[in-house]
C-alpha cells in the first residue's frame, strides 16, 4: 500500500510461552478506519500491543511514517502521535476526569477549542468533569478513555473494542465520537466485535486467524459478503 | 459534530455506607486520640503521650512516604530502604557533630543551622545513594519480587557494613543542640522542644508532598503511575524516568527521616535502619499500597499506639503494632486508603 501511515512486515510476538502473533502483514491507510477483525484470541489486542511497545516483537517491522518502531518505548511511540485506546479503557480511577484529561494532553495544556471539541461529542465529561473517574459508569468510563485519546492531534489512534459491554444508546454516542474522528482525517485501527458499528465507520478490513492476518480489502465487500463472512470469522454480520 | 442521544447522565455517588467506609481511616487518629485520653485519665500524662507518639509518627512518615511510592510505582519490594536511613543518619550527625561549636552554642539561629546543614548532608548523600542502589541492584530485578528482596537484603548489608568501616563498629551518641532540649510546660504538660519540631517538620513535609502529588503535573504523573503504569507511558511520559525521581526523593526522605530520628534517640547505630524497617513495612501495609495519606495515617496510629500501650501496658508495647497490623489487615486487607491492589 503506497500511502499507509502504518505497516507491519512479519510481525511475531510471543508472551510466555504462546506464539500470539504469527507473522503479521498489515497495512494502515492514511486517513482511514480500518477495521481488525476475528474471532476472540486470535491476536487482535496482542497486535495492538505490539504497535505501541507494551509488548515487544519477536521478528519483523512496524512502520509509523517509514520509521521502524518495532523495538521503540512506549512512551516515544506515543509521542510520535500514536492516541491508544486499550481493551480495559486504562483509566486512572483515582484521578478526577479533569486530571485524566490533563494528563492525555501529553506536550502542553488543553487547547480550549479541542475540549469544546470532546464535550460536544461526549457531553458527560462536562457534567462530570470534577468527579473522580472511578465513580463513572461504565460508559462514561470508555467516553473518557476515548476522549484521553483525542485531547492531543494525533498520526494515528488505536482504539480496542470501544462498544464492548456498553448500552446501545452509550454504543451511539461511541460511534457518533469516532465517525467524527473519521470526518476530521485521522488515520484509525480500529478493534471491534460490534458488526453494525464496524460496518458504519470502517473503510477498510483485515480479519486475523491464528495470529496472523488471513483477508484484507474494503470494509464495504466483507459487510456484503455473508459466506466470506462465514468462512473467516465463522458468523455473518447479517445475523450478529 | 455528531448530537450525543438524547439521556442524562447522571453520576451514582457514593451512598452513606460507602462514605462512611472512605471517611472511617479519616477517623481512626482522632478515635485513638480521644481513646487514649479516656484509658490514661490524666490530661498532662495524656498530652505528653501524644505529642511524643505524633513526633514519633511524623518521623516514621517521613521514613516510609518514599517506600510506599516505589512499592506503587514500579512494584518494587526494597528492603535495602532502611540503609538509607542509617546513612542519613550518619552523615547527620557526623555534620552536627562537627559544628558542635554551632550545635552548642545558646542561640537558635545557629542551632537550626547546623541542623539544617546535617539535614542537606544527609539528604544529599542518600540521594546519590539512592541513585546508584537503583541503578545497580534494583534496575536488573525489576518485575522479580523474591529476586528483589534478596538483592535488597543483599544491599542493606552491604551498606550497614560500610557503616561500620566508615564510622567505626560502635554506636555515636550526641546530645541534640542547646535549643532542642528540655521541654516546654503546656496545660501541666511537658513537651519536648525537640518532639514539637518533628511534629510541626513532618505535617509541613506531608503538606508540601500533598501539594506536588495534587497540583504539580509531575504529581499527577505520579499518581496515574501508581494505578496503572503502562497507560502513563502509553500517554508519552517515561515513567521509569519518573520512577528513578521518585526512588532518588524517597531515599533522600528516607536519610532525613534518619537524621531526625539519630537527634530523637540521640545515638545512632548502623543497625537503626533495618530496625525501623520493621515500623516502616507495618506503616506502608497498613496505609494502603502506594498511598502517601494512607502512609501518614498508618504512621501516627502506629507512633500514637506505641506510646499509648507504653504507658498503659508496658509488657504489650512491643506487640501494639503487630496487633495493630492484624487489626486493620481484618479490616481492610489491602489496607486502609490503597492506590495499589496487593497482588
Amino acid at each position: 500500500m503506497s500511502d499507509a501511515i502504518l505497516s507491519l512486515r512479519g510481525v511475531k510476538t510471543d508472551i510466555a510461552q504462546y506464539h500470539i502473533l504469527q507473522g503479521v502483514d498489515l497495512d494502515v491507510p492514511r486517513g482511514q478506519v480500518t477495521m481488525l477483525l476475528g474471532r476472540n484470541g486470535v491476536g487482535k489486542t496482542t497486535t495492538l500491543r505490539t504497535i505501541m511497545g507494551h509488548w515487544r516483537a519477536r521478528a519483523g517491522t512496524i512502520r509509523l511514517d517509514g520509521d521502524d518502531i518495532a523495538q521503540a518505548p512506549t512512551p516515544a511511540i506515543a509521542r510520535r502521535g500514536v492516541g491508544y485506546v486499550p481493551e480495559n479503557m486504562g483509566i486512572f480511577s483515582d484521578l478526577t476526569v479533569e486530571e485524566n484529561m490533563t494528563l492525555a494532553a501529553a506536550s502542553g495544556p488543553l487547547e480550549r477549542e479541542r475540549l469544546e471539541w470532546i464535550f460536544g461529542a461526549f457531553p458527560a465529561l462536562r457534567t462530570f468533569w470534577r468527579s473522580e473517574a472511578g465513580n463513572l459508569s461504565g460508559g462514561q468510563k470508555q467516553m473518557l478513555s476515548i476522549a484521553r485519546a483525542m485531547a492531543e492531534e494525533r498520526k494515528l489512534y488505536l482504539i480496542d473494542e470501544p462498544t464492548k459491554g456498553l448500552a446501545p444508546a452509550i454504543v451511539s454516542t461511541m460511534a457518533g465520537a469516532l465517525r467524527d474522528l473519521k470526518r476530521r482525517g485521522a488515520s484509525i485501527l480500529l478493534v471491534e466485535q460490534n458488526f453494525s458499528v464496524a460496518r458504519a465507520l470502517g473503510d477498510r478490513a483485515a480479519v486475523m486467524d491464528d495470529g496472523r492476518i488471513v483477508w484484507t480489502g474494503e470494509m464495504a465487500e466483507l459487510a456484503g459478503d455473508a459466506a466470506l463472512q462465514e468462512r473467516l470469522m465463522g458468523l455473518s454480520m447479517e445475523t450478529a | 459534530m455528531t448530537a450525543a442521544p438524547d439521556h442524562a447522565p447522571t453520576l451514582s455517588g457514593p451512598g452513606l455506607k460507602d462514605r462512611l467506609g472512605q471517611a472511617a481511616p479519616l477517623l481512626l487518629v482522632p478515635v485513638l486520640v480521644v481513646l487514649g485520653y479516656l484509658s490514661i485519665g490524666s490530661t498532662s500524662s495524656w498530652l505528653t503521650l501524644t505529642v511524643s507518639g505524633l513526633a514519633m509518627g511524623m518521623m516514621i512518615f517521613i521514613m516510609a512516604s518514599g517506600l510506599t511510592l516505589v512499592f506503587g510505582l514500579m512494584d518494587v519490594i526494597n528492603f535495602g530502604h532502611g540503609a538509607f536511613i542509617s546513612v542519613g543518619a550518619f552523615v547527620g550527625i557526623s555534620v552536627v557533630l562537627a559544628l558542635s561549636g554551632w550545635a552548642g552554642a545558646p542561640s537558635l539561629a545557629l542551632n537550626l543551622g547546623a541542623i539544617a546543614l546535617a539535614v542537606i548532608a544527609a539528604m544529599a548523600v542518600t540521594a546519590v545513594l539512592g541513585w546508584a542502589f537503583e541503578r545497580v541492584i534494583v534496575r536488573p530485578v525489576y518485575g522479580a519480587h523474591l529476586k528483589q528482596i534478596l538483592v535488597t537484603v543483599g544491599g542493606l548489608i552491604v551498606i550497614e557494613q560500610l557503616i561500620h568501616v566508615i564510622w567505626g563498629p560502635d554506636e555515636i551518641f550526641l546530645t541534640r543542640p542547646e535549643s532542642l532540649k528540655g521541654a516546654i510546660t503546656f496545660a501541666g504538660a511537658a513537651l519536648e522542644r525537640y518532639r514539637i519540631l518533628a511534629v510541626v517538620f513532618g505535617l509541613a513535609l506531608f503538606l508540601a508532598m500533598r501539594l506536588v502529588l495534587r497540583r504539580t503535573k509531575i504529581g499527577l504523573i505520579v499518581r496515574a503511575g501508581v494505578q496503572n503504569g503502562e497507560m502513563v507511558e502509553a500517554l508519552g511520559y517515561r515513567l521509569r524516568l519518573v520512577f528513578v525521581g521518585v526512588f532518588v526523593a524517597g531515599s533522600a526522605l528516607a536519610g532525613l527521616g534518619g537524621v531526625m530520628w539519630g537527634l530523637y534517640q540521640e545515638v545512632v547505630t548502623a543497625g537503626m535502619g533495618e530496625e525501623m524497617m520493621i515500623l516502616v513495612f507495618i506503616v506502608v501495609i497498613i496505609g494502603g499500597l502506594g498511598s502517601v495519606e494512607g502512609a501518614f495515617i498508618g504512621a501516627l496510629l502506629v507512633g500514637l499506639l506505641q506510646n499509648y500501650v507504653a504507658f498503659l501496658a508496658p509488657k504489650l508495647a512491643l506487640v501494639s503494632n503487630i496487633g495493630l497490623l492484624t487489626l486493620i489487615l481484618l479490616w481492610r486487607p489491602q489496607g486502609m486508603m490503597p492506590v495499589v491492589k496487593a497482588k
